[in-house]
């Protein structure tokens, strides 16, 4: 069956090297070299997936980024497989297996396809119109659409590959290894400019490399043979660093790109292994030369889907540089002088081309006479109106064009021929100019969308600035870059370039059919299904915006990102609406370029790298104790320390009672603590507190509440007196960082009067809270020398101590209620110290307690948990804190706030207390409360902030915030829940030793 | 990705700093004597003009100083950075 398509003249594809693959399980065979693509062709298999909504047959369309229907999965293996890949981008290796998607039970015989036959009932936006009602359908809906939608399949496992991210700085930066790209990249690197040229293909050239025809000479020699010359001096530059397999991804301001780079995907299976498989490369780059070249288009005529038509530039790369025949009597399709290129190397190459169909009348360009001189036939301002056969194309239906280009007359001539090339000229590649930020004006003449403004410092160079022959790609190319160099380099003066001159240009952007265009199916965007009849729905619909017609049809929505469909579609919406190109604009081009993997995008940052993980210097005491760990911002904190199988109630109802009854420890290290210093030290924390500071006495403690502006509770916690100019600040373990960029900015920016000095000290010292009746005992086995008498060291105070000759702090506070202490030791000793205490505390039974209990104790206590009880909308007037500000002093951060209109209204929500009538009960944090439940919609007055069983009040205790909650103590509520509806009581905050006994118990 | 010349350490990635809003907006001296509209002025409005603005930045992962920056947010165009306490560029 497999006819051999390989012709002999190939100066890229290794024949001697041959490599096996498999392509839906059928082994085949290849050359080194080969792209996916190329080696199927050469196997005649054309038929490579199915589109997306009609699941119509879908052939190998082009040859590198812009392909949108060989769109394959790569490798079966549930970790390494890849969807979504290009074939005309894979280069072939050994092992390599690749598959069709979305086709099933396969690509030849696909059950989707009957979807075909019902076309003319999917119109654009099909979805949207039809699955809208009943609206409690959805859900049905949802899972068939889902089963339905999407192209390859996910792999189920972690990639196992390596992926890698590096960082790059250079001078000049030149984006594509064309012509253009080549001779910029010579410039910059003479002149002594650290340059870096990349290119996404595995050699340098572009199209040039292959151009071997009479029409196009540059100093006597072919125009491939006069670059590979030039490449040849490129590589002797040592300035110069030259990446190719790298894609340039995204341009962001300020000349920063992303750049991929693959390693190993071209390696043999047995090669890969244990290597960088790709690499992102983040380059600032001084200047940036964008020579990324120009694509070409397609033709939007009837059926011109099927498998077996290509755009004609391809059809001339897979001849001229992988040496396959695309098919045997193969026919073209133009607006343009390229086609002729084609045609002229199949013709050399031993290929029958039946004819070139041209748009345009008669025309004399070099190419053309080139052309017409080796007998190859040529129908002037004809189109072909319609094409046949199902799973490859047989024959084309060719008609005259009439004199305004409108219809088609006279007769139809039917052609056999096994693929068809079609051209609809050239759209340069300007998606990487406008990703950053450039504006694009339009062209008329040969309707391309050019680089215009930039505010970088950058230009485009080439095809991609509208360049398309040869002599004038060179000469602007020269002169633009040594301009924008500011260089003068002169190597290419005086070159003698021969170049065929397309003379005349015509475009019809839906071409006409014999049958009325509502019977026939001109593709735009060949993978997502949309014709331009669904253009023009859209528009009679009401769309107007290109954006809007682009997501309703799906135009440009598939992963070619519309680099084929795009300039068809604002081509017909502007003549189908009267409006010229240039004012319709295009939709925006949004990098990445061509997709990146996830791998590449997280390179290293993987499983335990993903994100940093900090640990308290008793960390492994907590893990050899089998602590359950919870994140707290980046932190690991222990949450329980559960014995024998407890679950984590047990655990903390034995804890909790534990810590009341007699000794619990808790590793604080977490808490935020920030030294400040400075003569004016005491007038700032009068100014960023809620409370006075002044007089507090050296060897105190106190507790403090902080604002923002708004004079909402943004942060809490104990400062204390170290001496006179000092002080030690702790914040929420949350809030560190926030809270010392927020006194920064106010010293910087507001106070820069204040001699204040604020430094970070959270990581520098551990902190080991020893609480419970026994605590006192316990301390004074640690340290002895330490008097630890209420008159000596009461409540909220501080003591220089030493432990072992070790300094350390030790605070008489509590969080709990109880009778407390905590010590501040340099961390690299905390861990030995906290030891010290456990043995000390062994006797009375000292348990170790984790954040869960923490927070059950501090509950019972109805202490806030700034974050948890409070939301950026509580004053602390709305936490009943109202004996935490102060009324003397003058100011200080959120103070004017707290008389505005809205805080002193007297119905916002407050934080109550909850009791459950029936004591067991425990709410659930988040639920809401009423008042009443008979009249819906129910009035929601609040919600649950924290909710516990209380061990040592042996009753459910929660924390709530209530709509005018102060007045409603005592008040019966509600807390209706998914099954049934809970009865609840307003109370104090304060559930537990309310006169502060245990404190100094 | 911008490229700040932080006025403390030279050119840095934006991914060092932190933005913080716009520039020269001065905290009342005293705030006690101002009304509610007055104080809501200062508390909430905000320009967030289209062309040059002033703005403060934060080299928060560097010397954690706050500085001025004159940006054009059309184009992202930074014309000038200057320390705090000094007078923005005229032109």
């Amino acid at each position: 069956m497999t006819k051999n398509l390989r012709a002999t003249n190939s100066k890229f594809i290794d024949q001697t090297s041959r490599i096996s693959f498999k392509f839906d399980g059928k082994k085949l065979y290849g050359f080194k070299g080969d792209t996916l693509a190329s080696a199927l062709l050469a196997n005649d298999i054309h038929l490579v997936g199915r589109s997306f909504k009609y699941h119509r047959p879908r052939g190998i369309m082009a040859c590198g980024s812009e392909e949108p229907n060989a769109i394959v999965q790569v490798g079966n293996d549930a970790s390494m497989t890849e969807p979504n890949t290009r074939a005309t981008e894979i280069e072939l290796y050994e092992g390599l297996e690749a598959s069709s998607q979305n086709c099933w039970p396969s690509v030849n015989f696909d059950v989707g396809a009957v979807n075909n036959f019902f076309s003319p009932l999917i119109p654009a936006a099909f979805y949207y119109k039809t699955f809208m009602w009943p609206a409690n359908f959805w859900k049905l809906y949802e899972y068939f659409i889902r089963k339905s939608a999407g192209l390859g399949k996910s792999p189920t496992e972690p990639d196992k590959d390596i992926y890698d991210h590096r960082y790059l700085h250079c001078d000049v930066l030149v984006v594509g290894g064309g012509i253009s790209g080549i001779i910029a990249a010579k410039i910059a690197a003479k002149n002594n400019l650290n340059t870096v040229l990349i290119d996404d293909k595995n050699i340098l050239g572009g199209t040039t490399l292959y151009q071997e025809n009479e029409c196009f000479k540059i100093n006597n020699s072919y125009s491939n043979e006069w670059l590979k010359k030039e490449i040849e001096t490129l590589k002797s530059l040592e300035n110069l660093t030259i990446k190719t397999r790298t894609s340039l991804a995204a341009y962001h301001s300020y000349n920063y790109l992303l750049a991929r780079e693959n390693l190993t995907d071209h390696l043999d299976i047995n090669e890969k292994k244990d290597k960088i498989r790709q690499r992102l490369w983040k380059i600032r780059a001084k200047k940036v030369i964008i020579a990324t070249g120009a694509m070409e288009r397609p033709l939007v005529f009837n059926n011109n889907d099927r498998p077996g038509i290509m755009l004609s530039s391809s059809i001339k790369k897979y001849i001229d540089y992988y040496g396959v025949k695309c098919g045997q009597r193969i026919s073209l399709f133009t607006n343009n002088d390229t086609a002729y290129e084609t045609a002229i190397s199949l013709n050399n190459s031993g290929v029958i081309v039946n004819s070139v169909v041209d748009i345009r009348d008669k025309t004399n360009s070099l190419i053309v006479k080139q052309a017409e001189k080796l007998g190859i036939k040529i129908h002037w301002k004809s189109s072909v109106v319609n094409t046949n056969g199902y799973k490859k194309i047989n024959s084309i239906e060719v008609m005259k064009l009439s004199d305004d280009g409108t219809t088609v007359i006279e007769k139809k001539i039917k052609e056999e021929c096994d693929c068809l090339g079609i051209s609809g000229g050239w759209t340069p590649r300007v998606h990487l100019f406008t990703q950053s930020g450039g504006k694009l004006k339009f062209r008329d003449e040969d309707n391309v969308f050019l680089p215009d403004k930039s505010g970088l410092d950058q230009i485009s160079i080439g095809s991609c600035n509208g360049d398309f022959e040869l002599d004038q790609v060179i000469k602007n190319s020269v002169s633009s870059t040594n301009k924008f160099l500011k260089v003068n380099n002169n190597d290419y003066e005086n070159l003698e370039i021969i170049t065929s001159k397309e003379i005349d240009k015509k475009n019809i952007w839906l071409l006409p059919s014999d049958k009325p265009l509502g019977k026939t199916k001109p593709f735009l965007d060949f993978q997502n299904d949309s014709t331009a009849n669904d253009i023009k729905l859209a528009l009679r619909e009401g769309f107007k915006s290109i954006e809007h017609v682009k997501r309703y049809t799906t135009t440009g929505m598939a992963t070619d990102q519309g680099k084929l469909s795009n300039m068809h579609s604002l081509g017909i919406i502007a003549e189908t609406a009267g409006v010229k190109m240039g004012e319709l604009g295009t939709t925006t081009f949004r990098p990445p370029y061509t997709p990146l993997t996830f791998g590449a995008i997280v390179g290293r940052n993987v499983g335990e790298f993903f994100d940093i993980t900090r640990r308290t210097p008793i960390h492994d005491w907590h893990v050899e104790n089998k602590a359950e760990f919870e994140n707290v911002g980046q932190w690991k904190r222990a949450w329980y320390y559960p014995i024998d199988n407890e679950n984590m109630h047990e655990a903390v109802q034995r804890e909790s009672k534990a810590a009341r009854d007699s000794a619990g420890i808790l590793d604080a290290s977490t808490l935020g603590k920030i030294d400040i210093q400075g003569s004016d030290a005491s007038e700032f924390l009068n100014r960023v507190y809620t409370n006075a500071w002044s007089k507090l006495e050296i060897g105190k403690c106190r507790y403090g509440l902080m604002l923002n502006e708004d004079g909402m509770v943004y942060d809490d916690g104990v400062t204390t007196r170290l001496s006179e100019n000092h002080y030690l600040m702790t914040t929420t373990t949350g809030g560190a960082a926030n809270v010392l960029s927020k006194l920064e900015d106010y010293l910087q920016t507001e106070w820069p009067e204040l001699d204040v000095y604020l430094t970070s000290v959270t990581d520098h010292y551990g902190t080991i809270s020893v609480c419970g009746p026994n605590s006192k005992k316990i301390l004074s086995k640690v340290i002895p020398d330490l008097d630890l008498s209420d008159k000596e060291f009461p409540h909220m105070s501080f003591k220089n101590a030493l432990i072992d000759n070790i300094k350390c702090r030790v605070m008489r506070i509590s969080f709990t209620g109880e009778h407390s202490y905590e010590i501040n030791i340099q961390s690299s000793y905390a861990k030995s110290v906290w030891e010290k205490c456990y043995q000390a505390g062994k006797e009375f039974n000292i348990t170790p307690y984790g954040t869960e209990t923490m927070h059950l104790l501090r509950a019972e206590k109805g202490f806030i948990i700034a974050g948890q009880d409070t939301d950026g909308t509580m004053t602390p007037v709305d936490l009943q804190m109202d004996w935490i500000i102060s009324k003397k002093k003058y100011d200080f951060i959120g103070k004017r706030s707290l008389y505005r209109s809205d805080t002193i209204r007297e119905d916002r929500k407050q934080l109550v207390g909850l009791l459950t009538d029936d004591p067991k009960e425990v709410l659930e944090e988040g639920a809401q409360i009423v008042a009443e439940t008979n009249n819906q919609p129910i009035k929601m007055l609040g919600h649950v902030t924290s909710s516990y069983f209380s061990p040592n009040l042996n009753k459910s205790i929660a924390l709530a915030i209530v709509k005018n909650g102060k007045k409603m103590k005592g008040q019966k509520l509600f807390v209706p829940m998914e099954n049934k509806t809970i009865n609840v009581t307003i109370t104090d905050t304060v559930f537990l030793d309310k006169e502060n006994k245990r404190l100094n118990a | 990705m911008f490229l700040i010349n932080c006025p403390y350490c030279g050119e840095r990635d934006q991914s060092e700093f932190s933005a913080g809003g716009e520039a020269h907006i001065v905290r009342p001296k005293q705030p006690t004597e101002l009304s509610d509209d007055q104080w809501a002025e200062f508390l909430f409005m905000r320009k967030n003009i289209k062309g040059v603005q002033f703005e403060r930045w934060n080299h928060a992962h560097g010397c954690r100083k706050w500085f001025n920056m004159v940006r054009d947010t059309s184009n992202d165009k930074i014309h000038a950075v200057y320390k705090m306490g000094e007078k923005p560029p005229t032109k």
